[in-house]
This record gives C-alpha cells, sequence and structure tokens, in this order.
C-alpha cells in the first residue's frame, strides 16, 4: 500500500514537473520556437527575479530560525570562563551577520539587476588595485582583532596554573562510560597504567603509589561550585572526547597520554535548574515527552519519564557502536555538600581489600594475576 | 613552436587510419576527453551511492529507530532487521557516506573529470602529458571505487569509525566490527585511490608546464586552469602523507606494530601496544585532510570563475588577485590543519600558532568572494543553469565560510568541536558549494563533452530545487549544533536534554530527501541528452577559451589542423574596443589595440 502511494506521489511529482518546464517554456518572449537551450531574454528574466526571490527566501528562514530556534542554543554558561567564550562568540555573530546580510544582497540583488538583455553590452571593469585592497585590508584588520582577543581567552582557559588552588580530578573513559577518580586528601593521583586493571581496579591504578592511598574511584561527578577543577582525562581503548556543554568545555581523551582541562563551575546544579530560561526550556522538553508519552501509552508501550536538567558529560568522539550512549551525570554542589559527598565514599584501597577479602582464589583468577604482574613490568616502564 | 604543432598534426593524420576497436575508444582510452568521461560518470555512479546513504541515515536522525521497509530492503535482515536501522551500520552510512562524497566524488569526479577534459583543450595541446598515465590513472581510481564497493559487502560491514578513520577505533576489530575486513578493504581503496590521484595529479602538472600553446603564458592561462594546476600541486604535496599514515596503520593493523597505539586494554584485555600516539596519526591525517577540502573547493572556485566570466559577458574582475589568492590558499592549506585538533591533546600553545594561520585564510577568500560580486556588476548575465549554480556556489561558499571563523578560532572551537556545527559548515563550504561547482561545470561542459546540450528547464528546476534543499538542510543545522548535540549520533533519544531538537531534525530530513530525489531530474536530463539531446554549436556560450575552438565531435588530437596561436588573455568579454562582446584568445590583436587589463 505504501509503495503504491509512493509511486502516485513519483507519478504527480513527475507531472507537475513537466508542466512547470511547460511554464518556463511560456514565459519565453517571442513568438519563435528557441530550443537552444541557451538562457534567451525570456529566461534571464524569470531567472533573475527568482534570484531576487531567492535573497527573500534566504533572509525570511534566516530570521525564522532565530526566532523559532534561538531559544534551542546553549545559553547562560555554568563555568567561569564560558563568559569570555560566549562573549567572543558574540562578536563573532555579529560580524558574520554583517559579511552575510551584505554580500547575499549584493550577490543576489546583482544576478537580478543586471540580467542579461539582447544587444545589450556589459562594462569592461577589469581590476582595480584600490578596490582589492580594501577588501584585503578590512578583513585582515578585523581577523587580527578576532586573532588577538581568541589568542587571549585561549591562553587563559587552556594554561593551567600549577600555583593556583585546584582540585584534581581524574575522567576516566571507556567504551561505553565513563568513571571519575578522585585525589582525595593529598590532591594527587596515583599512578596508574591499564596494564595494572584487576578486578575492582577497573582503571588501572598502581596500588603501590604512596598517592594512590586516598584515591577514590566514583561512576557519579560531582564537583564544588566555586573551585577550580582540574581534570586529567585518560582512556583505555579507542579515543573518546570528554565534552560538557554547559561549561563550554570539552577534551579528548587518548589512549598512551593523560590530556587535561580545568574549568570552575559558578552555577549548583540546583541554581542552573531555577535559572528561567532553563526553566523554559525544560518546561518545553517536557511538553515534547508527555505528547510523546500519550502516543507510547496508546501503542501500550511504558510513557516517558518526565525531564529534569542535569549537567552531562557527553562522549563527542565517535568511539564504537553505542558511542551515542555513552554519558555522565555531573552535579555541581555547594562546597559544603561536596565535602560531605566525598567523605562518604569508600577509597579505592578500601574497595580492593572488601573485595578480596571473602572470596576463594581460584584457579582462573590465580593465572590472570601472575599475568597481570607481568604486564605490572612493563607498565612499570611505560609510567616513567 | 608552430612547426612542431605541425608536426603532431601529421602524426594526427596518421593515427586516424587505424580503427579504433571499441576496446580501445571507450574503455581502455588514452584520450583525455573519453578519460574525462569516465571520471564523471564514475563519479555520478558514485555520487548516487554517496547521497542515497546520507538519505537512509537522515531518515534514522529524523524517526529514530522506526522501521521502513525500506532499510531492510536495501540493508538486509542483518543491518536492518524488521526494517530498524542497527547502530553499527549507521556508523557505517556516515563512514562511507563521507569517503564516498570527498574522494571518489568531489576529488575524483570533479577535478578527474575536469582537469582531463579542460587542461589539453585550454591551454592548446593535443592530449595529456602522458597518455598512457592517464589511462593508469582512470583504471587505478575505478579500482578502487570498485574495492570501496566492495567493502558494502563483507560480512562484518563496512568501515565504520568515520571518514577520519582515527586509529585506535580503525585499528581494533575488537572496538568496532566495521575495524575488520571492511576497514582493510577501506585502507586499500585508499591506497589506490592516492596512487590514481597522484598520477593524475603529475600529469596536470606536467602538462601545464610544458605542453602551452603557443603565446599561452602563465598570465594567460583561464582561472580553471590556475585552479587545476595549483590543486595538482597540493595533491602531490599532501597525499603521500596519507598513503604513509594509511601504510603505518596497515602495519599496525596487521603486523603487530605500535605507530598509533598504545596502552590498551580492551575487551577484558590487555593489547602490546606500547608507545605509540593517536594523536600522531590525527598530524598525518590532517596533512592531507585539510589541504583535501582545498583540493576539492579550488577546481570548483575555478569552474565557477570561468563561467562567472563568461555569463556576465565581463571579464574576471581582479584577474591577478585571484591568481594570488589561489596561491595563498594552496599555500595556507598546508599549515592550518592543526585546527582540527584544538582539543586533541596537543599542546595548547600550538593551538594559537594553527589559529593565527586558519583565520589568515579568511582574507584570500574574502578577495575572490568580493572579486565576483564585483564581476557581476554591470554586467550583462545570462542566467544559464550553469550561472546559477555558480551563482549558488558563491552563496554558499560566503553562508558556509564565514562559519569558519568560529571554528578556526581555538577559543571558540572548544565548545562547537565535533558538533552539528561542524557538519553544518563544512557541508556548506565543501560539499554544497563543490557540488555546485561540479554541476555547473557539468552544465557548461555538456556539449564540449558529449557534443548535445542539456536541457535549460530541467536544468533550471534542478537548480532551484537543490538551492532551497540545501539552505533547508543545512541552515538548521547550525542552531542544534549550537545547542551542543554531538554529531555521529545514532539517536538523541537517550538525551532527553535533545528532546527539543528532534522537530528541527525533522525538517532537516524532509529537505534532504526532496532535495535527494530531486537529483533524479539531473540524471534523467543527463543521461537522456547524452543521447537525444539537441545537438550543441561549436561555442554555444559565446565563450573565449580555446576548448571552443575545436570542433564539435570528438577526435584525437583535439584540432583537426594546427593548434591554434594564443594572442590575448581569456577575459576579453565586452571589450569596448571590439564589436562582438567576445574575444576568442586566438583572436590576433588589433593594429594599436591596447591591453587593457593588468
Amino acid at each position: 500500500m505504501t509503495s503504491l502511494l509512493v509511486i502516485i506521489v513519483l507519478v504527480l511529482l513527475a507531472i507537475a514537473l513537466w508542466q512547470l518546464t511547460k511554464i518556463f517554456d511560456l514565459t519565453q518572449v517571442g513568438g519563435e520556437a528557441d530550443d537552444s537551450q541557451i538562457a534567451n531574454d525570456g529566461d534571464n528574466n524569470t531567472q533573475g527575479y527568482l534570484m531576487f526571490g531567492f535573497l527573500a527566501f534566504i533572509y525570511i528562514f534566516t530570521i525564522y530560525g532565530l526566532i523559532k530556534w534561538s531559544s534551542l542554543v546553549l545559553h547562560t554558561p555554568a563555568s567561569a570562563h564560558g563568559d569570555d567564550i560566549d562573549n567572543l562568540m558574540n562578536v563573532t555573530w555579529v560580524l558574520i551577520f554583517i559579511v552575510q546580510a551584505i554580500t547575499q544582497v549584493l550577490l543576489h540583488y546583482f544576478a537580478f539587476k543586471y540580467r542579461g538583455k539582447q544587444g545589450q553590452k556589459a562594462l569592461f571593469f577589469s581590476d582595480s588595485t584600490k578596490l582589492e585592497v580594501i577588501w584585503s585590508g578590512i578583513p585582515a584588520v578585523v581577523l587580527a582583532v578576532l586573532i588577538l582577543f581568541g589568542l587571549y581567552a585561549w591562553t587563559n582557559i587552556m594554561f593551567v596554573d600549577e600555583d593556583e588552588e585546584t582540585i584534581v580530578v581524574e575522567v576516566y573513559a571507556q567504551q561505553f562510560k565513563w568513571t571519575a577518580r578522585y585525589a582525595g586528601p593529598d590532591n594527587v593521583l596515583g599512578k596508574a597504567n591499564v596494564r595494572l586493571i584487576d578486578g575492582v581496579n577497573t582503571l588501572g591504578v598502581d596500588m603501590s603509589d604512596p598517592n594512590a592511598q586516598d584515591d577514590i574511584v566514583v561512576s557519579e561527578l560531582h564537583i564544588p561550585k566555586g573551585k577550580k577543577v582540574h581534570f586529567k582525562f585518560r582512556s583505555q581503548d579507542v579515543l573518546h572526547s570528554a565534552y560538557f556543554p554547559h561549561f563550554r568545555a570539552q577534551m579528548n581523551c587518548v589512549p598512551g597520554m593523560v590530556t587535561e582541562f580545568a574549568f570552575e563551575p559558578i552555577y549548583t546544579s540546583d541554581e542552573y535548574r531555577q535559572l528561567p530560561y532553563m526553566v523554559e526550556k525544560v518546561a518545553n522538553i517536557n511538553a515534547i515527552r508527555t505528547k510523546k508519552s500519550a502516543e507510547l501509552v496508546a501503542k501500550g508501550e511504558p510513557a516517558l519519564d518526565p525531564y529534569t536538567f542535569d549537567y552531562l558529560l557527553l562522549c563527542n568522539k565517535i568511539c564504537g557502536a553505542s558511542h551515542y550512549n555513552m554519558q555522565m551525570k555531573v552535579v555541581v554542589d555547594t562546597p559544603e555538600d561536596y565535602k560531605k559527598w566525598l567523605s562518604e565514599k569508600p577509597t579505592l584501597v578500601q574497595e580492593v581489600k572488601a573485595a578480596n577479602a571473602p572470596k576463594p582464589v581460584e584457579g582462573g583468577v590465580e593465572t590472570d594475576s601472575t599475568k597481570a604482574k607481568d604486564t605490572a613490568a612493563i607498565a612499570k616502564i611505560a609510567m616513567k | 613552436m608552430s612547426a612542431e604543432g605541425h608536426d603532431h598534426a601529421q602524426d594526427h593524420e596518421h593515427e586516424h587510419h587505424h580503427k579504433d576497436t571499441f576496446i580501445t575508444k571507450y574503455i581502455f582510452s588514452i584520450d583525455h576527453k573519453m578519460i574525462a568521461k569516465q571520471y564523471l560518470i564514475t563519479g555520478i555512479v558514485m555520487g548516487i551511492v554517496g547521497v542515497m546513504m546520507s538519505m537512509l541515515f537522515r531518515m534514522q536522525l529524523a524517526w529514530p529507530e522506526e522501521s521502513f521497509k525500506i532499510f531492510n530492503v536495501l540493508l538486509g535482515d542483518k543491518f536492518a532487521p524488521n526494517g530498524v536501522m542497527a547502530n553499527d551500520i549507521y556508523l557505517a552510512l556516515v563512514t562511507i557516506h563521507g569517503t564516498i562524497m570527498v574522494f571518489f566524488v568531489l576529488t575524483a569526479g570533479l577535478s578527474g573529470t575536469f582537469s582531463n577534459l579542460l587542461i589539453p583543450l585550454q591551454i592548446g595541446a593535443r592530449d595529456m602529458a602522458s597518455g598512457f598515465l592517464n589511462m593508469i590513472s582512470y583504471w587505478l581510481f575505478f579500482l578502487s571505487s570498485v574495492v570501496m564497493l566492495s567493502s558494502l559487502f563483507v560480512e562484518a560491514g563496512p568501515a565504520s569509525a568515520g571518514w577520519t578513520i582515527y586509529p585506535p577505533l580503525s585499528a581494533l576489530p575488537q572496538a568496532i566490527p566495521g575495524s575488520g575486513s571492511g576497514m582493510t578493504l577501506w585502507l586499500v581503496s585508499m591506497a589506490l585511490f592516492i596512487a590514481a590521484s597522484l598520477m593524475g595529479s603529475l600529469n596536470y602538472i606536467v602538462t601545464v608546464i610544458n605542453l602551452r600553446t603557443k603565446g599561452m603564458s602563465m598570465t594567460r592561462l583561464p582561472l580553471t586552469i590556475w585552479a587545476f594546476f595549483v590543486t595538482a600541486i597540493i595533491g602531490v604535496v599532501s597525499f603521500p602523507v596519507l598513503l604513509s599514515a594509511a601504510l603505518l596503520l596497515i602495519f599496525d593493523r596487521s603486523f603487530g606494530t605500535s605507530f598509533f597505539l598504545s596502552d590498551i586494554y580492551i575487551a577484558g584485555e590487555v593489547l602490546h601496544y606500547q608507545g605509540g600516539s593517536p594523536v600522531l596519526f590525527e598530524h598525518l591525517f590532517w596533512f592531507l585532510g585539510h589541504p583535501e577540502v582545498y583540493i576539492v573547493i579550488l577546481p570548483a572556485l575555478g569552474i565557477t570563475s570561468e563561467i562567472i566570466a563568461t555569463n556576465s559577458r565581463k571579464p574576471i574582475f581582479g584577474y591577478r588577485a585571484m591568481i594570488m589568492s589561489i596561491l595563498a590558499i594552496a599555500f595556507l592549506s598546508t599549515i592550518v590543519w592543526g585546527h582540527h585538533m584544538f582539543i586533541s591533546g596537543m599542546n595548547p600553545f600550538l593551538g594559537s600558532v594553527f589559529t593565527f594561520t586558519t583565520l589568515l585564510i579568511a582574507i584570500p577568500s574574502a578577495v575572490k568572494a568580493f572579486n565576483y560580486i564585483t564581476t557581476l556588476w554591470k554586467g550583462n548575465l545570462q542566467l544559464n543553469p550553469a550561472m546559477l549554480f555558480s551563482i549558488g556556489l558563491v552563496s554558499t561558499f560566503i553562508t558556509g565560510g564565514l562559519t569558519g571563523i568560529i571554528l578556526g578560532d581555538s577559543t571558540l572551537d572548544i565548545n562547537v568541536h565535533d558538533t552539528y556545527f561542524v557538519v553544518a559548515h563544512f557541508h556548506l563550504v565543501m560539499g554544497i558549494s563543490a557540488l555546485y561547482g561540479m554541476f555547473a561545470g557539468i552544465y557548461h561542459w555538456f556539449p564540449k563533452m558529449f557534443g548535445r546540450m542539456l536541457n535549460k528547464n530541467l536544468g533550471y528546476i534542478h537548480f532551484w530545487v537543490t538551492a532551497v534543499c540545501a539552505y533547508g538542510v543545512f541552515f538548521p543545522m547550525h542552531f542544534i549544533g549550537l545547542a551542543g548535540l554531538p554529531r555521529r549520533y545514532y539517536t538523541n533519544t537517550n538525551f532527553p536534554l535533545f528532546d527539543d531538537l528532534q522537530n528541527v531534525n525533522v525538517l532537516i530530513t524532509t529537505f534532504a530527501l526532496i532535495g535527494g530525489v530531486f537529483q533524479l531530474v539531473f540524471l534523467y536530463n543527463f543521461f537522456s541528452s547524452i543521447f537525444y539531446g539537441k545537438k550543441a554549436v561549436q561555442n554555444p556560450w559565446r565563450s573565449n577559451t580555446l576548448e571552443w575552438t575545436t570542433p564539435v565531435e570528438h577526435m584525437h588530437g583535439n584540432w583537426p589542423g594546427e593548434i591554434p596561436e594564443v594572442h590575448r588573455w581569456p577575459y576579453d568579454y565586452s571589450n569596448p574596443g571590439h564589436d562582438e562582446d567576445f574575444v576568442p584568445q586566438n583572436v590576433p590583436m588589433k593594429e594599436g589595440e591596447v591591453v587593457l587589463h593588468h
């Protein structure tokens, strides 16, 4: 049935097209048959007007988009450096819109205005050094300003001051989940290598490293408001990218090396939920979900949960079949809540002890651990 | 030189006594015009595959995990059980779509077709410097296309690590099924492709330098030839680097080396790799990958320059500035690759350097855009379909190019990197623009290739629907990118945060499907006009360049008699000293005529 409908639609389309070509034929001036397939005055006229119409299309579509979809884009950065990025972005947007508006008008208006007529001769205007200097000079100056502002912001964001007091957190990527490791009271992460992965020590932390003794491994990321968090990223298998859209932060996670990014959250999760733009966005999303739920329930499927906003960490580098579902909830707490939350978490050392204690050692596990010892030796060398 | 030309003519006559067999004429031809047609038709076939793939995955994005019978028909029970697209085949479709469109359609299909067709014809040569190498080049390309398409049929599916094939994902079959034999075939295909491309490029360079006819100085070359020439140089400089990256990746995959891999724990075991770096691969890949963008767009801009000048009946504005900007773009294109890697983990200081070089490219690009617009000013525009596509190219090149200012700025790239904003940007600035350049070239030189005209009204319909749909697809995509939606997600339904983007995705897909289906108008026009189109006259667009001085019927050696001598630049349109509004390059200067341009 559907295929029949599709065929009917295609046939109708073909007829519509055939009629359209007829109309184009009829618009040609002069009675004489012209099948040279070269544009004549009639074509130039029609196409010139269409060019003008297309200009209107671009403008209307742009304005429509700005009105209708502006509310979708990321708003109010949740990190201290986010404003630097958003301000530069807004300045760049203003420039882009000015240039876009002017050039598209000129291009399409000229295409309309100077549509050809038989016997008319064009102006022979081959070059002008003055004009070339103007339109290479102006972009050069504008770009120089953008580059300077960009590099200033980039340097501030990317180079973490070693003296600055930060909280060190490792974000660990694997197909298709995120894990976090806190450095504990000493604020130094213990050494780690994938060759040391063993049982509950899923991140390959070197348990003999003194710095590792107070490390804490968790599956939900909590960070305190108002403190700069220094993230160190690792990956155990393929490239991933740790993308925190609301914090304007992103860094790839590369197997075999540690990458880093630091930012300071300035809104707790609760505060961010209360922002007027977010309240509106969540209401809108929930309206969509309610509608979808009604459809699902009618089909006998379970309804969708209502949505509350949470900061997210997404994977933004293709990493395998389930790349589209690699996410971790990020919670920004007040410093007090953060301390409380972290203090309730067991350290990795405690977890390893707990895991090793009750279970009798089986044959299979034994071979595993000898293998782990072998690779541990390589890992020691690798970590140097 | 003229005596030599005469000799060639004699050779040619001698040659003509041999009867061409079907095989030497249509298959293993060494005639550049036939090879151009072979490239074009292969490119179109690959283009159909590439565009259809994009329509399939766009349907999945608009209506995630819904059942479509067509998925089951095309992808089979394994990859689309009950008509629902599986997540690994989604990634495969995205990967192969990118590979086919960038390399097979917009590099080989565009450059291969028009460099082969136009270089000998426009510089006044009887053929390429080496017709044999040219033939080998095409057949290697054909072979690589066959290998690439055959990779669609291997059991675990084709390569699925994205067209950038970053290791370790592309190196480890444990990481994604497509990295098994599918990836092997991908690499083999690309190695063949690169060999084909290098043979072609060397041929173009040698031909342009050595075989120009008398009077055809470098500053009298049409801008098409300048673009093809510089493109070939970029190709020769950068493609070998991709070849070496591909070879090293083959070593890592098959022989256990660790160039790009280190410290990997996957599927419950530690792999032996130690000391390599995926970032090294990214450097090598983008050392080609970024110039590749210009390998795609420069020929399109060259074609546009020629078509806009001819159809405006005006000289291209700022001929020398155009050459300078092509050279500047070519030079800069080789030192900006790091802007794809701002957040790859490389030193942020390097990011600053690449921001600087990247934003510089905007200057020659702006010069080109303004020069095109000025060429239209006070012209006598003949709005043929080729001209519409050329104007369309300038429009999308500006729209897409401007957002490059955001992506090229490392600070702004942090938050839009790898989102749909990037997809919108590069599709407009190189995808759609280059495709428009290719269409413009086809509409303009179809009479030269096939001796017949394309139907103009079908051409108009083709352009307008494509133009509306191209904006309809890629303009809204900027917004969902700015909303933080990552690309290469099979579905967004796991993120309620993105639920409000679904309507936009449906709109995008609707435009994509309409635009895709309407390419049938072009295909019908193209293939029916080869046989039934109106017979072309010798110089239908009243153009100045030498290709229109050859007879409509193709012949070996291009010109029946001597090769014409060139007396002027190619842009003497509406020259006030002449009655006609065009003065072909082979028309001698009048007594006392002054050169009116720089």
